[in-house]
């Protein structure tokens, strides 16, 4: 039996919008089947992840705080990777980010550092420092790429398991609480080192609000200025990068620092805004599940800004399902996982004709 | 220090024992490398190989049935992925990526239920006399039979990819499809062989984890070792005896945190467990200057292939 | 081949060819590009299945699969772009190819045998890619001879040959005619067609325009069939006064891009405005290489290597030539030249962002970018589906028409163009040809690498030959025969590094 793919002549902005989410409604009835062969009723689960979070407030304030981080990421990694730049570290990054940020609400806790100007500068120059932080965390891979033609895939994974693992030294070291009872946890960051919350009684923090501002600058420097044209330009046909005079280690370096920077952003307000402290693990795979975003969001700032909030829909579903239907919480991971393959072969037939033959495989 | 055979026998054991299952699944990448296919979604295979082991091995009480688990689940996910990129052709990476986050999430839920289980370790092999022998003894008639089958998997790869016909195909094969295909050799078709081989060690290296290196599951326990392997490859220039002799070095970095942790060295035990991390970075750094102009990858390596008709 | 049709979805390649081959005879295939002379050949090889129509072997209708069905029948290809693996050796790539049953081992043996009997040469473990084209070829000959073929396809097998080399290929083609064989010989070019065969099919489209006997029709007729309509001789602008030296390379060096790639060693030429210079030479003994170093994508080790209107450029990057008026067109019109998955005004930003009017303060303007595009469409006669489509809608003809317009409409002071009309159809190779005249009529300066030799003569003023990476003399055109250029492209004959 054989696949072949024939080209479409036409190609359909309606076709390529449907595609994700064809994508993903095959990866629902999948879900559902699996879920059903566990014994639970697919239409209860349907409901607990996808219906009931959208109808209660609580919830959705859960989803637009989940959503944050993995847009933010997704953003960035959208520049990389349509630059053909494969960063798989973003998780690294995210941590880096919330490292360095959350050093300086540790630095100024109880007072320090604020006997000139107050407190109100803290929380700004948080927030650059994980931007820096993520920034010069992405670096090290962009730089063995540009300079030693590493594969940045490799350096930027295995840079993932080293920042977990030196995060994990310094909260159980040097930044650990000495009045936390020996727990492996930072102090409490003041409020002038949280985010605000924007509502009171609620979760949804001031760094929701730099998402979709995030998304919009992001959207207009990808498609309108020539930066954006690079970025596109050179994952697409290299040479002709080349020949237009683009230099791709300058748009590797700035691809690299923009999706490092934006996962740092990320990183230091999830520390910042919702856990107010630093512990060993603060990130339930942001990273990962940001590479989801990206592609499904077809690798667009808007599309990845819709996508993220589908994302963290099915991550606040996944933990009400766990509750409510005692659904094991790692099926919210291969749900995302499916749903990626999903995209994946969506994203094909929605510029490719599908013809099976049988006859000699080629 | 004093230097006894025994502690040092033992070190080079867990040297092999931490080598084997890179060793493994960096042979199976070999191949579909060399075929042309980059397979990222190597940890995934692998992660699933040792969830769906261990499940095998525990409900049927064999360690023969949980490996053949171990390596048919490989296969499925192997399937899978060749289904994307091979039938639909799409991006490789992309591909892989979504593997290895499908091949987490599905393997821990189905670890989940054996989690905190135990079973008897995989057997080793005895020979009365030879085993015993001081300082080789179990070093090389001891080991479990993984490890004799990965050196055996290793020659057989090198033997098979150089002087047969069919390994010169596929060889061929990752150098040009194009060529290949208007040859008339069926490109896709030794693809598809080529990455359920690769497949199958990887869920193969998954189970070794899981049934000889510590006989239990816990989640995510292949920290990584998929991702090493493909930089084993990288290293081993896509020859099956040089990625032995990384494995060695690999498995040597493993060894030496153990030892330091043994020798009271008060070095953070975090720091200890980045090295094989940090050692992969340094390795494919210390490659790329060693060949400034790039190592000789199979020139069609990643390169989807859309034969008209 | 009875009725045979092929689509490729809305695309007719081939309409209703019969074509008929017999015992000991070398039958042309004419045609340009684009006319489906490849996609014809390739049913007959078993790589493409016909739409309609029907293939008789003997008289039996047959069905071919693939290729090893084919050469199991006894049907032989040599490809126009080789099918070799390069890291691999003579002996293996030819191992590829023989029926299962032979080992590894023996087929040295039987290259040796089989490169004697034919006088081909061959060493079984070298690696390919330290092979010249012509021997490249003959790996491919010797490839298919092995399987001692009842029928031999060759696909324009002289275009990547010296002329000395094309007619030791001529010689062992009329040999395997003796013995009997079939031939189905593929070309556009009518001296060779005339040489060689006895009969020769004419495709124009997709269509069978006629059947004819080369050695009775004239060039002109057979010409007339290929192309239908007539084609305007390319006319020179007359007697033009020469400007002061344009672009001038002293002693240009450089070494090897990539592994398998060639060293330019003492380049030196100049051209001045209003002049042509052509450069001709096989494919593959640093064209692309010498263009990458004119372009600025490769970066020289001295300023003073290359000089653009005096000034010292070598250390200079492609944008920042450009700026000095300087056009470039490189020989992969898809993926290189232009961008194929972006529209036509987005290839016009590609190589004029750098000129007024197409960014501001780092945006770009769409609108103007969709202006200069349609300018390049309308001058050039670009055929389109739509006002602004993607590159790789487009044709290989009118893909080149906008590539090349679009470094003209800038009015460049040098322009410099690898390949202007490779794979292009007669009418815009003409079209293009033209344009580039004129330009030069206006004063701009004209460096034209060509592997064309025809088209070099036509519209060069003094021409060089690079051979593996060196550049002659610079000799005049009109007064230089094809055999001394020829010579020059097989690396015979003095005159090695200087030029004028």
């Amino acid at each position: 039996m054989r696949i072949d793919l024939e080209a479409r002549a036409q190609r359909s902005t309606l076709r390529e919008i449907l595609a994700p989410v064809g994508a993903m409604i095959v990866a629902i009835i999948i879900g559902g089947i699996v879920v059903s062969l566990m014994g639970i009723s697919p239409i209860a689960a349907g409901n607990v992840y996808f219906i009931e979070p959208l109808s209660q407030s609580y919830s959705l304030q859960a989803i637009a705080v989940k959503a944050t981080p993995l847009v933010l990421i997704a953003v960035g990694l959208t520049f990389c990777y349509r630059a053909n730049l494969w960063n798989i570290g973003a998780e690294g990054q995210f941590i880096a980010g919330g490292a360095l940020g959350g050093w300086l609400g540790l630095l100024t806790n109880g007072g320090a550092m604020q006997d000139t100007l107050g407190g109100w500068w803290i929380l700004p120059a948080m927030l650059i420092m994980g931007a820096l932080g993520g920034v010069l965390y992405g670096l090290i891979p962009a730089l063995l790429r540009i300079k030693l033609n590493v594969s940045e895939i490799l350096t930027s994974l295995m840079l993932v398991y080293v920042a977990q693992l030196g995060l994990d030294w310094l909260v159980r070291g040097p930044w650990k609480d000495p009045a936390g009872h020996n727990l492996p946890v930072s102090v409490n960051f003041d409020p002038e080192a949280t985010l605000p919350i924007l509502f009171d009684g609620g979760s949804l923090h001031l760094g929701v609000l730099l998402a979709p501002i995030v998304v919009i600058i992001a959207a207009i420097v990808f498609s309108k200025t020539l930066f954006g044209f690079q970025v596109r330009l050179v994952g697409s046909s290299p040479r002709a990068a080349r020949f237009g005079g683009f230099n791709d280690s300058t748009i590797a370096i700035a691809a690299f620092a923009i999706s490092g920077g934006l996962a740092g952003l990320a990183g230091v307000i999830e520390v910042s805004g919702k856990i107010g402290q630093l512990i060993p693990s603060i990130s339930p795979g942001y990273g990962f599940s940001a590479i989801i975003v990206a592609f499904l969001g077809r690798l667009h700032p808007v599309g990845a800004l819709i996508a993220g909030l589908v994302l963290a829909l099915t991550f606040v579903g996944g933990e009400d399902a766990q509750i409510a239907l005692h659904l094991p919480g790692d099926m919210t991971l291969a749900f995302q996982g499916v749903l990626l393959i999903c995209v994946l072969a969506a994203d094909v037939l929605a510029r490719y004709r599908l013809k099976f033959s049988m006859g000699a495989a080629a | 220090m004093n230097f006894d055979p025994q502690q040092i026998q033992d070190i080079l054991v867990i040297v092999i024992t931490a080598a084997t299952p890179l060793l493994i699944a960096a042979i199976g990448e070999v191949v579909a490398e060399r075929a042309g296919v980059l397979n990222l979604g190597l940890e995934g295979m692998m992660i699933v190989g040792a969830a769906t082991g261990f499940a095998g091995a525990y409900l049927a009480n064999s360690t023969l049935v949980g490996v053949l688990c171990g390596i048919l689940a490989g296969c499925a996910m192997a399937a899978i992925f060749a289904f994307l990129t091979l039938g639909l052709a799409t991006n490789q990476v992309a591909a892989g990526l979504a593997m290895t986050i499908f091949g987490r999430g599905v393997a821990n839920l189905i670890g989940a239920g054996f989690v905190g289980l135990k079973r008897q370790a995989a057997p080793h092999l005895y020979i009365p006399g030879l085993s015993d022998l001081p300082l080789i003894g179990k070093l090389i008639f001891g080991q479990d039979y993984f490890v004799y089958f990965a050196v055996l998997l290793t020659a057989a790869a090198s033997y098979w990819l150089t002087r047969t016909r069919s390994g010169l195909t596929l060889r061929a094969v990752g150098e040009n499809h194009t060529s290949g295909h208007s040859l008339g050799v069926p490109v896709r078709a030794i693809r598809l062989m080529a990455v359920l081989f690769g497949g199958g060690c990887a869920g193969l290296a998954g189970s070794y984890l899981s049934l000889a290196y510590t006989p239990f599951w816990s989640p995510d326990m292949t920290a990584g070792r998929g991702w090493i392997a493909l930089a084993l490859v990288v290293f081993a220039s896509w020859r099956p005896w040089r990625a032995l002799g990384g494995a060695l070095l690999f498995g040597g970095v493993a060894v030496l945190a153990l030892a330091f942790q043994g020798l009271g060295v008060p070095i953070p035990a975090q720091l200890l467990n980045s090295l094989p991390y940090l050692t992969t970075i340094a390795v494919l750094v210390f490659l790329s200057v060693r060949d400034r102009r790039g190592a000789i990858a199979p020139a069609s390596l990643g390169v989807a292939f859309i034969p008209d008709r | 081949m009875r009725g045979i049709t092929k689509r490729f979805g809305a695309f007719t390649a081939n309409d209703d060819v019969t074509l008929g081959l017999s015992p000991g005879e070398i039958h042309a295939l004419l045609g340009e590009n684009g006319a489906g002379k490849s996609t014809l050949v390739k049913m007959l090889y078993g790589l493409l299945a016909p739409t309609e129509g029907e293939i008789l072997w003997n008289g039996e209708p047959i069905k071919l699969a693939n290729p090893n069905a084919a050469r199991a029948l006894g049907i032989g290809m040599v490809f126009q772009h080789f099918s070799l693996f390069d890291n691999l050796t003579v002996a293996e790539n030819i191992a590829l190819v023989m029926p299962k049953a032979e080992r590894l081992e023996d087929v040295p043996a039987k290259i040796d045998q089989i490169s004697r009997a034919y006088g081909m040469g061959l060493e079984p473990n070298r690696p390919v890619w330290s092979l010249s084209a012509g021997e490249r070829q003959r790996i491919e000959i010797a490839r298919a001879l092995l399987q001692d073929p009842k029928v031999l396809i060759l696909d324009e097998p002289t275009s990547v040959l010296t002329p000395q080399e094309a007619e030791k290929l001529f010689e062992t083609l009329d040999r395997l005619k003796a013995e009997g064989r079939a031939l189905l010989y593929i070309s556009h070019h009518l001296e060779e067609v005339k040489r060689l065969c006895e009969r020769a099919t004419i495709l124009r489209r997709g269509k069978v325009m006629g059947t004819c006997d080369p050695q009775i029709e004239t060039a002109r007729s057979m010409a007339a069939l290929m192309v239908g309509t007539q084609i305007a001789e390319v006319r020179a602008a007359g007697k033009h006064s020469l400007g002061k030296d344009r672009l001038v390379v002293a002693n240009l060096n450089a070494p090897s891009p990539t592994l398998h790639g060639v060293a330019l060693k003492n380049v030196s030429l100049s051209v001045r405005g209003g002049e042509v210079f052509g450069i001709a030479g096989v494919a593959g003994n640093g064209q692309s290489e010498l263009f990458a170093s004119l372009s600025g994508e490769t970066l020289a080790n001295e300023a003073g290597a290359i000089l653009i209107d005096g000034k010292p450029v070598g250390t200079l990057d492609i944008s920042e030539r450009r700026a000095l008026d300087a056009g470039f067109v490189p020989e992969e019109r898809n993926g290189h030249a232009a961008a194929p998955d972006f529209t036509l005004s987005d290839n016009i930003v590609l190589t004029g962002h750098g000129s007024d009017g197409l960014t501001q303060a780092g945006f770009i303007n769409g609108a103007k970018a969709l202006e200069k595009s349609q300018k390049v469409i309308a001058a050039f006669d670009v055929r389109t589906g739509s006002p602004d489509p993607l590159a790789r809608t487009l044709s290989g003809g009118n893909l080149q028409k906008f590539v090349v317009g679009r470094e003209i409409l800038r009015e460049p002071a040098l322009l410099i163009i690898n390949q202007p009309t490779w794979g292009v159809d007669a009418l815009a190779a003409a079209t293009i040809r033209q344009a580039l005249l004129d330009l030069c009529a206006r004063g701009a300066a004209l460096l034209i690498i060509s592997q064309d030799l025809d088209e070099l003569f036509e519209i060069s003023d003094r021409i060089a030959v690079i051979h593996t990476g060196t550049l002659s003399e610079a000799l005049p055109a009109r007064s230089t025969t094809r055999e001394a250029i020829g010579l020059l492209m097989a690396g015979m004959g003095e005159g090695d590094s200087h030029a004028h």
